[in-house]
Protein backbone atom coordinates (compact mmCIF):
# COMPACT_ATOMS: atom_id res chain seq x y z
CA UNK A 1 0.00 0.00 0.00
CA UNK A 2 2.85 2.54 0.70
CA UNK A 3 4.90 1.75 -2.38
CA UNK A 4 1.10 1.92 -4.73
CA UNK A 5 0.58 5.88 -2.14
CA UNK A 6 4.02 6.90 -3.83
CA UNK A 7 3.90 6.20 -7.19
CA UNK A 8 0.54 8.03 -7.13
CA UNK A 9 1.70 10.77 -5.55
CA UNK A 10 4.67 11.05 -7.70
CA UNK A 11 2.49 10.73 -10.14
CA UNK A 12 0.08 13.71 -9.05
CA UNK A 13 2.89 16.02 -8.77
CA UNK A 14 4.33 15.56 -12.58
CA UNK A 15 0.94 15.85 -13.53
CA UNK A 16 0.18 18.94 -11.54
CA UNK A 17 3.74 20.91 -12.27
CA UNK A 18 3.34 20.00 -16.14
CA UNK A 19 -0.49 20.95 -17.07
CA UNK A 20 -0.90 23.02 -13.80
CA UNK A 21 1.49 25.24 -12.94
CA UNK A 22 1.21 28.21 -15.72
CA UNK A 23 -2.83 28.22 -14.87
CA UNK A 24 -2.23 28.17 -11.53
CA UNK A 25 -0.48 31.79 -12.17
CA UNK A 26 -2.89 33.09 -13.82
CA UNK A 27 -5.81 31.86 -11.41
CA UNK A 28 -3.40 33.11 -8.43
CA UNK A 29 -3.26 36.93 -9.87
CA UNK A 30 -7.00 36.83 -10.81
CA UNK A 31 -7.45 36.07 -7.25
CA UNK A 32 -9.99 37.57 -4.97
CA UNK A 33 -12.17 37.52 -8.19
CA UNK A 34 -15.20 35.19 -7.60
CA UNK A 35 -14.11 32.08 -8.12
CA UNK A 36 -17.63 30.15 -9.53
CA UNK A 37 -18.16 26.47 -9.20
CA UNK A 38 -17.22 23.97 -12.04
CA UNK A 39 -20.12 22.16 -14.10
CA UNK A 40 -19.57 17.90 -13.47
CA UNK A 41 -20.81 15.28 -16.15
CA UNK A 42 -20.00 11.72 -15.03
CA UNK A 43 -21.30 9.24 -18.18
CA UNK A 44 -21.05 5.62 -17.79
CA UNK A 45 -19.48 5.27 -14.77
CA UNK A 46 -19.01 1.67 -13.40
CA UNK A 47 -16.52 0.59 -10.73
CA UNK A 48 -16.59 -3.11 -8.66
CA UNK A 49 -14.49 -3.95 -5.72
CA UNK A 50 -13.72 -7.76 -6.97
CA UNK A 51 -17.50 -9.23 -7.38
CA UNK A 52 -19.04 -6.86 -5.82
CA UNK A 53 -20.30 -4.58 -8.85
CA UNK A 54 -21.10 -1.33 -6.51
CA UNK A 55 -21.90 1.55 -9.79
CA UNK A 56 -23.18 -0.13 -12.53
CA UNK A 57 -23.44 2.63 -14.79
CA UNK A 58 -23.90 6.61 -13.32
CA UNK A 59 -24.85 9.04 -16.09
CA UNK A 60 -25.21 12.39 -14.18
CA UNK A 61 -24.73 16.66 -15.18
CA UNK A 62 -24.38 18.32 -12.47
CA UNK A 63 -24.58 22.03 -13.21
CA UNK A 64 -22.00 24.77 -12.19
CA UNK A 65 -22.80 25.58 -8.78
CA UNK A 66 -25.74 23.54 -7.90
CA UNK A 67 -26.17 21.78 -5.00
CA UNK A 68 -26.86 18.03 -4.83
CA UNK A 69 -27.41 15.61 -2.15
CA UNK A 70 -26.85 11.97 -2.84
CA UNK A 71 -28.44 9.37 -0.66
CA UNK A 72 -29.41 5.92 -0.73
CA UNK A 73 -29.27 2.62 1.53
CA UNK A 74 -26.12 1.59 3.62
CA UNK A 75 -23.75 0.29 1.08
CA UNK A 76 -25.35 0.73 -1.98
CA UNK A 77 -21.97 3.12 -3.15
CA UNK A 78 -22.30 7.07 -2.09
CA UNK A 79 -19.21 7.12 -0.64
CA UNK A 80 -17.14 5.00 -3.74
CA UNK A 81 -19.22 7.51 -5.74
CA UNK A 82 -17.91 10.42 -4.39
CA UNK A 83 -14.43 9.40 -3.95
CA UNK A 84 -14.40 8.62 -7.64
CA UNK A 85 -15.67 12.33 -8.23
CA UNK A 86 -12.71 13.36 -6.38
CA UNK A 87 -10.09 11.00 -7.66
CA UNK A 88 -9.15 9.22 -4.84
CA UNK A 89 -10.08 6.13 -6.50
CA UNK A 90 -10.04 4.59 -10.07
CA UNK A 91 -12.83 4.68 -12.28
CA UNK A 92 -13.08 0.57 -13.74
CA UNK A 93 -15.41 2.23 -16.83
CA UNK A 94 -16.96 5.63 -17.99
CA UNK A 95 -15.54 9.30 -17.23
CA UNK A 96 -16.16 12.09 -14.46
CA UNK A 97 -15.29 15.18 -16.13
CA UNK A 98 -14.90 18.77 -15.10
CA UNK A 99 -15.64 21.55 -17.11
CA UNK A 100 -12.49 23.37 -17.34
CA UNK A 101 -8.65 22.18 -16.83
CA UNK A 102 -8.25 21.53 -12.71
CA UNK A 103 -6.05 21.54 -10.39
CA UNK A 104 -5.87 19.33 -7.29
CA UNK A 105 -6.73 22.75 -5.08
CA UNK A 106 -10.29 23.04 -6.94
CA UNK A 107 -11.42 19.97 -5.82
CA UNK A 108 -11.74 19.15 -1.76
CA UNK A 109 -13.39 16.64 -0.04
CA UNK A 110 -14.92 16.54 3.44
CA UNK A 111 -15.52 13.32 5.39
CA UNK A 112 -17.36 12.21 8.17
CA UNK A 113 -14.24 12.16 10.34
CA UNK A 114 -12.45 15.53 10.87
CA UNK A 115 -9.07 14.25 9.66
CA UNK A 116 -7.22 16.19 11.64
CA UNK A 117 -3.65 16.05 12.38
CA UNK A 118 -3.55 15.98 16.24
CA UNK A 119 -0.02 17.51 16.56
CA UNK A 120 -0.69 20.36 14.32
CA UNK A 121 -2.35 23.71 15.84
CA UNK A 122 -5.80 24.61 14.49
CA UNK A 123 -4.60 27.06 12.10
CA UNK A 124 -1.65 25.05 11.03
CA UNK A 125 -4.34 22.43 10.11
CA UNK A 126 -6.53 24.86 7.81
CA UNK A 127 -3.21 26.16 6.18
CA UNK A 128 -2.95 22.47 5.24
CA UNK A 129 -5.90 23.03 2.98
CA UNK A 130 -3.99 25.47 0.85
CA UNK A 131 -2.56 22.37 -1.06
CA UNK A 132 0.79 23.53 -3.02
CA UNK A 133 0.19 27.08 -1.85
CA UNK A 134 1.18 25.94 1.80
CA UNK A 135 4.67 27.84 1.72
CA UNK A 136 2.92 31.35 0.24
CA UNK A 137 3.52 34.09 2.04
CA UNK A 138 -0.22 35.02 2.81
CA UNK A 139 -0.78 30.99 4.16
CA UNK A 140 -1.41 32.36 7.28
CA UNK A 141 -3.45 35.04 6.57
CA UNK A 142 -5.45 33.38 4.17
CA UNK A 143 -5.77 30.37 6.79
CA UNK A 144 -7.12 32.79 9.46
CA UNK A 145 -9.88 34.46 6.69
CA UNK A 146 -11.34 30.84 6.42
CA UNK A 147 -11.45 29.93 10.28
CA UNK A 148 -12.93 33.59 10.68
CA UNK A 149 -15.11 31.80 8.12
CA UNK A 150 -16.27 29.14 10.24
CA UNK A 151 -16.56 31.36 13.58
CA UNK A 152 -13.84 29.58 15.25
CA UNK A 153 -10.95 32.70 14.72
CA UNK A 154 -10.45 32.73 18.94
CA UNK A 155 -9.63 28.96 18.19
CA UNK A 156 -6.97 29.25 16.15
CA UNK A 157 -3.76 28.37 19.07
CA UNK A 158 -5.95 25.48 20.22
CA UNK A 159 -4.66 21.44 19.65
CA UNK A 160 -7.43 19.67 17.83
CA UNK A 161 -7.88 17.73 20.78
CA UNK A 162 -9.60 20.12 23.02
CA UNK A 163 -12.31 20.87 20.29
CA UNK A 164 -15.87 19.18 20.48
CA UNK A 165 -17.44 16.92 17.31
CA UNK A 166 -18.89 20.48 15.97
CA UNK A 167 -15.62 22.50 16.32
CA UNK A 168 -13.16 20.06 14.59
CA UNK A 169 -15.83 19.38 11.77
CA UNK A 170 -15.84 23.20 11.29
CA UNK A 171 -11.65 23.26 11.37
CA UNK A 172 -12.22 20.72 8.65
CA UNK A 173 -14.53 23.03 6.90
CA UNK A 174 -12.37 25.67 6.72
CA UNK A 175 -9.13 23.21 5.58
CA UNK A 176 -11.45 22.58 2.79
CA UNK A 177 -12.57 26.43 2.03
CA UNK A 178 -9.55 27.99 2.42
CA UNK A 179 -8.10 26.79 -1.22
CA UNK A 180 -11.05 28.24 -2.77
CA UNK A 181 -12.42 24.91 -4.13
CA UNK A 182 -14.87 24.95 -7.09
CA UNK A 183 -16.22 21.38 -6.24
CA UNK A 184 -16.43 20.86 -2.91
CA UNK A 185 -17.82 17.09 -1.65
CA UNK A 186 -19.25 15.76 1.48
CA UNK A 187 -19.45 12.70 2.89
CA UNK A 188 -21.92 12.51 5.49
CA UNK A 189 -19.97 15.45 7.11
CA UNK A 190 -22.51 15.66 9.85
CA UNK A 191 -23.19 12.71 10.86
CA UNK A 192 -21.22 11.85 13.29
CA UNK A 193 -22.76 15.34 15.34
CA UNK A 194 -26.17 16.06 17.80
CA UNK A 195 -29.07 17.09 15.92
CA UNK A 196 -28.63 20.68 17.27
CA UNK A 197 -24.91 21.04 16.04
CA UNK A 198 -26.00 19.34 13.02
CA UNK A 199 -28.90 22.10 12.22
CA UNK A 200 -26.39 24.72 12.73
CA UNK A 201 -23.62 23.11 10.66
CA UNK A 202 -26.45 23.13 7.85
CA UNK A 203 -26.48 26.53 8.18
CA UNK A 204 -23.09 27.41 7.52
CA UNK A 205 -22.49 24.83 4.86
CA UNK A 206 -25.36 26.71 3.24
CA UNK A 207 -24.32 29.83 3.81
CA UNK A 208 -20.37 29.49 2.52
CA UNK A 209 -22.06 27.16 -0.47
CA UNK A 210 -23.95 30.26 -1.50
CA UNK A 211 -21.08 33.21 -0.74
CA UNK A 212 -18.48 30.88 -3.07
CA UNK A 213 -20.38 29.49 -5.03
CA UNK A 214 -18.96 26.22 -5.34
CA UNK A 215 -20.89 23.04 -6.84
CA UNK A 216 -21.52 21.33 -3.77
CA UNK A 217 -22.15 17.46 -3.60
CA UNK A 218 -23.70 16.03 -0.29
CA UNK A 219 -23.54 12.86 0.92
CA UNK A 220 -26.01 11.86 3.71
CA UNK A 221 -28.27 9.39 5.12
CA UNK A 222 -30.36 12.34 6.48
CA UNK A 223 -33.28 12.94 4.24
CA UNK A 224 -34.33 15.96 5.60
CA UNK A 225 -30.94 17.46 5.56
CA UNK A 226 -30.90 16.26 1.84
CA UNK A 227 -34.61 18.43 1.02
CA UNK A 228 -33.24 21.55 3.13
CA UNK A 229 -30.39 22.17 1.94
CA UNK A 230 -29.96 20.45 -1.85
CA UNK A 231 -31.22 21.96 -5.25
CA UNK A 232 -31.20 18.09 -6.31
CA UNK A 233 -31.55 15.07 -4.43
CA UNK A 234 -30.03 11.54 -6.24
CA UNK A 235 -31.48 8.81 -5.05
CA UNK A 236 -29.29 5.55 -5.53
CA UNK A 237 -30.12 2.19 -5.91
CA UNK A 238 -28.75 -0.80 -7.23
CA UNK A 239 -25.89 0.81 -8.65
CA UNK A 240 -27.46 3.20 -10.82
CA UNK A 241 -29.21 6.65 -9.94
CA UNK A 242 -33.01 5.64 -9.46
CA UNK A 243 -34.28 8.88 -8.97
CA UNK A 244 -33.69 12.62 -9.66
CA UNK A 245 -35.69 15.07 -7.74
CA UNK A 246 -35.62 18.66 -8.05
CA UNK A 247 -36.17 20.85 -4.16
CA UNK A 248 -38.15 23.74 -5.99
CA UNK A 249 -38.05 25.53 -2.88
CA UNK A 250 -36.80 29.10 -2.42
CA UNK A 251 -33.87 29.96 0.36
CA UNK A 252 -33.88 30.94 3.06
CA UNK A 253 -35.79 27.40 3.68
CA UNK A 254 -38.08 26.97 6.72
CA UNK A 255 -37.31 23.45 8.14
CA UNK A 256 -39.80 21.52 8.65
CA UNK A 257 -42.46 23.34 6.14
CA UNK A 258 -44.99 21.38 4.54
CA UNK A 259 -43.10 21.08 1.35
CA UNK A 260 -39.96 20.14 2.27
CA UNK A 261 -41.61 17.71 4.39
CA UNK A 262 -44.19 15.99 1.70
CA UNK A 263 -40.87 16.05 -0.32
CA UNK A 264 -38.99 14.20 1.81
CA UNK A 265 -41.95 11.59 2.26
CA UNK A 266 -41.49 10.59 -1.28
CA UNK A 267 -38.04 10.51 -1.41
CA UNK A 268 -38.41 8.23 2.33
CA UNK A 269 -40.80 6.18 0.20
CA UNK A 270 -38.97 5.53 -2.79
CA UNK A 271 -36.16 4.00 -0.52
CA UNK A 272 -37.87 2.14 1.82
CA UNK A 273 -39.45 0.58 -1.06
CA UNK A 274 -36.18 -0.51 -2.37
CA UNK A 275 -35.99 -1.99 0.66
CA UNK A 276 -38.51 -3.68 0.58
CA UNK A 277 -37.88 -4.65 -2.41
CA UNK A 278 -35.04 -6.73 -1.72
CA UNK B 1 0.28 21.39 46.19
CA UNK B 2 -2.84 22.99 44.53
CA UNK B 3 -1.24 25.98 44.67
CA UNK B 4 1.70 24.93 42.97
CA UNK B 5 -0.58 23.35 40.72
CA UNK B 6 -2.44 26.26 39.63
CA UNK B 7 0.02 28.11 38.48
CA UNK B 8 0.33 28.25 34.60
CA UNK B 9 3.78 27.59 33.09
CA UNK B 10 3.54 28.63 29.66
CA UNK B 11 2.18 26.29 26.96
CA UNK B 12 2.20 22.63 27.93
CA UNK B 13 5.62 22.31 28.79
CA UNK B 14 5.74 21.16 32.98
CA UNK B 15 8.76 20.78 34.13
CA UNK B 16 8.66 17.96 36.97
CA UNK B 17 8.79 20.19 39.41
CA UNK B 18 5.53 19.46 41.83
CA UNK B 19 6.30 15.69 40.58
CA UNK B 20 9.79 15.74 41.49
CA UNK B 21 9.09 16.62 45.07
CA UNK B 22 6.47 14.31 45.89
CA UNK B 23 7.85 11.20 43.68
CA UNK B 24 10.90 11.28 46.12
CA UNK B 25 9.14 10.79 49.51
CA UNK B 26 9.10 7.48 48.82
CA UNK B 27 12.57 7.01 48.43
CA UNK B 28 13.80 8.84 51.22
CA UNK B 29 11.35 7.24 53.61
CA UNK B 30 13.04 3.58 53.04
CA UNK B 31 16.63 5.54 53.76
CA UNK B 32 15.16 6.75 57.09
CA UNK B 33 13.66 3.01 58.12
CA UNK B 34 17.00 1.53 56.49
CA UNK B 35 18.79 4.01 58.36
CA UNK B 36 16.92 3.60 61.61
CA UNK B 37 17.16 -0.59 61.05
CA UNK B 38 20.51 -0.37 61.02
CA UNK B 39 21.72 1.73 63.87
CA UNK B 40 19.28 -0.12 66.07
CA UNK B 41 20.85 -3.48 64.79
CA UNK B 42 17.54 -4.97 63.61
CA UNK B 43 19.65 -5.42 60.15
CA UNK B 44 23.06 -6.47 61.00
CA UNK B 45 25.79 -4.49 58.59
CA UNK B 46 27.70 -7.73 57.07
CA UNK B 47 24.00 -7.85 55.07
CA UNK B 48 23.44 -4.15 54.42
CA UNK B 49 25.20 -1.67 55.28
CA UNK B 50 23.51 1.40 57.11
CA UNK B 51 22.86 4.04 54.14
CA UNK B 52 25.09 6.82 56.38
CA UNK B 53 28.11 4.21 55.88
CA UNK B 54 27.21 3.82 52.09
CA UNK B 55 27.39 7.71 51.93
CA UNK B 56 30.58 7.25 53.69
CA UNK B 57 31.53 4.88 51.71
CA UNK B 58 30.14 6.89 48.38
CA UNK B 59 32.53 10.26 49.56
CA UNK B 60 35.68 8.64 50.02
CA UNK B 61 35.63 7.27 46.50
CA UNK B 62 34.36 10.84 45.78
CA UNK B 63 37.49 12.20 47.10
CA UNK B 64 40.04 9.93 45.49
CA UNK B 65 38.41 10.47 42.01
CA UNK B 66 37.36 6.67 41.64
CA UNK B 67 33.56 7.42 41.86
CA UNK B 68 33.49 10.22 39.30
CA UNK B 69 35.81 8.25 36.80
CA UNK B 70 33.62 4.96 37.20
CA UNK B 71 31.06 6.58 36.58
CA UNK B 72 31.59 8.66 33.58
CA UNK B 73 33.13 5.57 32.28
CA UNK B 74 29.93 3.91 32.60
CA UNK B 75 28.24 7.10 31.45
CA UNK B 76 30.18 7.09 28.54
CA UNK B 77 29.29 3.83 27.39
CA UNK B 78 25.95 3.74 27.57
CA UNK B 79 25.06 6.46 26.09
CA UNK B 80 27.71 5.57 23.33
CA UNK B 81 25.73 2.25 23.04
CA UNK B 82 22.56 3.57 22.77
CA UNK B 83 23.40 6.54 20.22
CA UNK B 84 24.73 3.60 17.83
CA UNK B 85 22.40 0.94 18.89
CA UNK B 86 19.15 3.54 18.84
CA UNK B 87 20.47 5.13 15.62
CA UNK B 88 20.47 2.01 13.78
CA UNK B 89 17.56 0.27 15.05
CA UNK B 90 16.03 3.88 14.39
CA UNK B 91 17.10 3.94 10.50
CA UNK B 92 15.83 0.57 10.10
CA UNK B 93 12.18 0.72 11.44
CA UNK B 94 12.09 4.05 9.26
CA UNK B 95 13.14 1.92 6.29
CA UNK B 96 11.10 -0.82 6.81
CA UNK B 97 8.11 1.04 7.80
CA UNK B 98 8.20 3.62 4.75
CA UNK B 99 9.36 0.61 2.09
CA UNK B 100 7.69 -2.69 1.34
CA UNK B 101 10.87 -3.85 -0.33
CA UNK B 102 13.12 -2.58 2.41
CA UNK B 103 10.80 -4.47 4.88
CA UNK B 104 10.72 -7.78 2.82
CA UNK B 105 14.77 -7.76 2.66
CA UNK B 106 15.33 -7.09 5.88
CA UNK B 107 12.27 -7.76 8.47
CA UNK B 108 12.35 -11.54 8.76
CA UNK B 109 16.26 -11.38 9.48
CA UNK B 110 16.15 -8.90 12.38
CA UNK B 111 13.28 -11.06 13.94
CA UNK B 112 14.93 -13.63 13.54
CA UNK B 113 17.93 -12.08 15.48
CA UNK B 114 15.44 -10.64 17.71
CA UNK B 115 14.59 -13.70 19.14
CA UNK B 116 18.30 -14.46 20.72
CA UNK B 117 19.22 -12.39 23.90
CA UNK B 118 21.68 -10.58 23.39
CA UNK B 119 23.12 -11.29 26.54
CA UNK B 120 23.35 -15.25 25.39
CA UNK B 121 26.54 -13.35 23.32
CA UNK B 122 28.60 -12.40 26.32
CA UNK B 123 31.20 -15.28 25.61
CA UNK B 124 31.09 -14.49 21.85
CA UNK B 125 31.62 -10.94 22.38
CA UNK B 126 34.50 -11.72 24.59
CA UNK B 127 36.07 -14.01 22.11
CA UNK B 128 35.73 -11.12 19.43
CA UNK B 129 36.41 -8.10 21.47
CA UNK B 130 38.42 -9.21 24.50
CA UNK B 131 37.08 -7.23 27.68
CA UNK B 132 37.83 -3.96 25.08
CA UNK B 133 35.30 -0.96 25.35
CA UNK B 134 34.09 -2.16 21.68
CA UNK B 135 32.84 -5.44 23.41
CA UNK B 136 30.48 -3.09 25.88
CA UNK B 137 29.56 -0.79 23.25
CA UNK B 138 28.42 -3.86 20.85
CA UNK B 139 26.35 -5.60 23.22
CA UNK B 140 24.87 -2.13 24.83
CA UNK B 141 23.59 -1.09 21.23
CA UNK B 142 22.63 -4.71 19.62
CA UNK B 143 20.23 -4.42 23.53
CA UNK B 144 18.76 -0.82 22.67
CA UNK B 145 18.61 -1.75 18.36
CA UNK B 146 15.26 -3.68 18.85
CA UNK B 147 13.25 -1.34 21.13
CA UNK B 148 13.73 1.33 19.03
CA UNK B 149 13.48 -0.63 15.65
CA UNK B 150 10.77 -2.35 16.46
CA UNK B 151 8.34 0.34 18.23
CA UNK B 152 8.96 2.62 15.15
CA UNK B 153 8.58 0.52 12.89
CA UNK B 154 5.20 -0.39 14.81
CA UNK B 155 4.65 3.18 15.28
CA UNK B 156 5.26 4.27 11.27
CA UNK B 157 3.17 0.99 10.58
CA UNK B 158 0.06 2.51 12.74
CA UNK B 159 -0.10 6.35 11.44
CA UNK B 160 -3.84 6.64 10.46
CA UNK B 161 -4.22 5.96 7.03
CA UNK B 162 -7.33 8.51 7.04
CA UNK B 163 -4.55 11.07 7.60
CA UNK B 164 -2.48 9.60 5.75
CA UNK B 165 -5.11 10.05 2.72
CA UNK B 166 -5.59 13.44 4.18
CA UNK B 167 -2.74 14.27 3.29
CA UNK B 168 -2.53 12.96 0.00
CA UNK B 169 -5.69 14.49 -0.88
CA UNK B 170 -4.42 17.98 0.00
CA UNK B 171 -1.36 17.69 -2.26
CA UNK B 172 1.64 16.46 0.35
CA UNK B 173 4.85 15.74 -1.13
CA UNK B 174 6.33 12.55 0.15
CA UNK B 175 8.96 14.43 2.25
CA UNK B 176 5.80 16.60 3.96
CA UNK B 177 4.07 13.49 4.31
CA UNK B 178 6.59 12.13 6.52
CA UNK B 179 7.64 15.58 8.34
CA UNK B 180 3.90 16.46 8.88
CA UNK B 181 1.70 13.02 8.87
CA UNK B 182 4.11 10.10 9.41
CA UNK B 183 6.83 11.07 11.81
CA UNK B 184 4.32 12.59 14.00
CA UNK B 185 2.34 10.06 14.53
CA UNK B 186 5.20 7.21 15.20
CA UNK B 187 6.45 9.98 17.58
CA UNK B 188 4.38 8.14 20.93
CA UNK B 189 5.65 4.92 19.91
CA UNK B 190 8.99 5.63 19.08
CA UNK B 191 9.41 7.18 23.08
CA UNK B 192 7.98 3.81 24.15
CA UNK B 193 10.37 2.18 22.15
CA UNK B 194 12.91 4.77 23.57
CA UNK B 195 11.79 4.15 27.20
CA UNK B 196 12.51 0.53 26.49
CA UNK B 197 15.81 0.85 25.15
CA UNK B 198 16.65 2.86 28.34
CA UNK B 199 15.78 0.00 30.63
CA UNK B 200 17.82 -2.56 28.61
CA UNK B 201 20.74 -0.16 28.20
CA UNK B 202 21.33 -0.17 32.02
CA UNK B 203 20.77 -3.53 32.25
CA UNK B 204 22.90 -4.89 29.91
CA UNK B 205 25.74 -2.33 30.89
CA UNK B 206 25.81 -3.76 34.66
CA UNK B 207 25.80 -7.35 32.95
CA UNK B 208 29.02 -6.74 30.34
CA UNK B 209 30.76 -4.64 33.37
CA UNK B 210 30.64 -7.23 35.97
CA UNK B 211 31.89 -9.72 33.77
CA UNK B 212 34.09 -8.02 31.15
CA UNK B 213 35.38 -4.98 32.52
CA UNK B 214 38.49 -2.69 33.93
CA UNK B 215 36.87 0.30 34.78
CA UNK B 216 33.06 1.46 35.01
CA UNK B 217 30.72 0.72 38.26
CA UNK B 218 29.85 -2.77 37.61
CA UNK B 219 33.48 -3.31 37.90
CA UNK B 220 33.90 -1.07 40.77
CA UNK B 221 31.27 -3.37 42.37
CA UNK B 222 33.08 -6.63 41.65
CA UNK B 223 36.34 -5.28 43.18
CA UNK B 224 34.60 -3.99 46.33
CA UNK B 225 33.13 -7.94 46.25
CA UNK B 226 36.84 -9.51 46.63
CA UNK B 227 37.38 -7.33 49.11
CA UNK B 228 34.22 -7.57 51.11
CA UNK B 229 33.16 -4.37 50.66
CA UNK B 230 30.07 -4.51 50.75
CA UNK B 231 28.82 -0.19 51.45
CA UNK B 232 30.70 0.09 48.15
CA UNK B 233 28.61 -3.10 46.22
CA UNK B 234 25.40 -0.87 47.82
CA UNK B 235 26.99 1.68 46.88
CA UNK B 236 27.00 0.92 42.93
CA UNK B 237 24.22 -0.77 42.97
CA UNK B 238 22.24 2.70 44.14
CA UNK B 239 23.81 4.53 41.48
CA UNK B 240 23.00 2.36 38.70
CA UNK B 241 19.13 2.89 39.89
CA UNK B 242 19.73 6.77 39.90
CA UNK B 243 21.36 6.91 36.69
CA UNK B 244 18.73 4.73 35.41
CA UNK B 245 16.00 7.21 36.99
CA UNK B 246 17.75 10.12 35.25
CA UNK B 247 17.78 9.13 31.84
CA UNK B 248 14.07 7.81 32.15
CA UNK B 249 13.14 11.40 33.11
CA UNK B 250 15.31 12.98 30.63
CA UNK B 251 12.88 10.81 28.15
CA UNK B 252 10.44 12.19 29.82
CA UNK B 253 10.78 15.26 29.57
CA UNK B 254 11.68 15.38 25.92
CA UNK B 255 8.02 13.48 25.25
CA UNK B 256 6.57 16.02 27.01
CA UNK B 257 8.02 18.58 25.31
CA UNK B 258 7.95 17.10 21.71
CA UNK B 259 4.04 15.40 22.70
CA UNK B 260 2.54 18.53 23.76
CA UNK B 261 -0.18 18.29 21.45
CA UNK B 262 -1.21 14.64 22.84
CA UNK B 263 -3.90 15.04 25.18
CA UNK B 264 -1.95 12.81 27.61
CA UNK B 265 0.60 15.42 27.66
CA UNK B 266 -1.62 18.57 28.16
CA UNK B 267 -3.67 18.05 31.81
CA UNK B 268 -2.17 15.89 34.41
N1 LIG C 1 -11.97 -0.39 -0.70
C1 LIG C 1 -12.97 -1.27 -0.85
N2 LIG C 1 -12.70 -2.57 -1.07
C2 LIG C 1 -13.68 -3.47 -1.22
N3 LIG C 1 -14.99 -3.17 -1.18
C3 LIG C 1 -15.32 -1.90 -0.96
C4 LIG C 1 -14.34 -0.88 -0.78
N4 LIG C 1 -14.96 0.30 -0.58
C5 LIG C 1 -16.27 0.02 -0.62
N5 LIG C 1 -16.49 -1.28 -0.86
C6 LIG C 1 -17.82 -1.92 -0.99
O1 LIG C 1 -18.57 -1.16 -1.87
C7 LIG C 1 -19.91 -1.07 -1.45
C8 LIG C 1 -20.32 0.39 -1.36
O2 LIG C 1 -19.57 1.03 -0.33
P1 LIG C 1 -19.76 2.54 -0.01
O3 LIG C 1 -18.80 2.86 1.07
O4 LIG C 1 -19.66 3.33 -1.24
O5 LIG C 1 -21.24 2.57 0.54
P2 LIG C 1 -22.06 3.81 1.09
O6 LIG C 1 -23.22 3.97 0.21
O7 LIG C 1 -21.18 4.97 1.28
O8 LIG C 1 -22.52 3.24 2.48
P3 LIG C 1 -22.75 4.06 3.84
O9 LIG C 1 -24.01 4.81 3.66
O10 LIG C 1 -22.90 2.98 4.86
O11 LIG C 1 -21.57 4.91 4.05
C9 LIG C 1 -19.98 -1.79 -0.12
O12 LIG C 1 -20.56 -3.06 -0.35
C10 LIG C 1 -18.56 -1.95 0.31
O13 LIG C 1 -18.38 -3.15 0.98
MG1 LIG D 1 -20.32 5.97 3.00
Amino acid sequence: MQTALRTSLAETERASRANFAPTSRVLREERPAPISGLPLGIRALRKSYGDNEVLRGIDLHIAAGQFVAIVGKSGCGKSTLLRLIAGLEKVDAGSVSFGDAVKPEDIRVMFQEPRLLPWARVLSNVEVGLGRDRASSDAHLRAEKALTEVGLADKREQWPSVLSGGQKQRVALARALVSRPRVLAFDEPLGALDALTRISMQRLLERVWRDQGFTAILVTHDVSEAVALADRVLVIEDGRIAHDVTVNVARPRERGSVELASLEGSILSHLLSADDRT
Amino acid sequence: MSLIDSVSLPRSIRLPRVDGLVQWIVPLAIIAIWQVASITGFVPTRVLPAPSDVALAGWKLLLSGELVRNIWVSFWRASTGFLIGGSIGFAFGLANGLSQLSARLTDTTLQMVRNVPHLALIPLVILWFGIDESAKLFLVALGVFFPIYLNTLHGIRTVDPQLIEMGRIYGMSDGELFRRVIFPGALPSIFVGIRFALGIMWLTLIVAETIAASSGLGYMAMQAREFMLIDVVVLSILIYALLGKLADSASRVLERLTLSWHPAFQKR
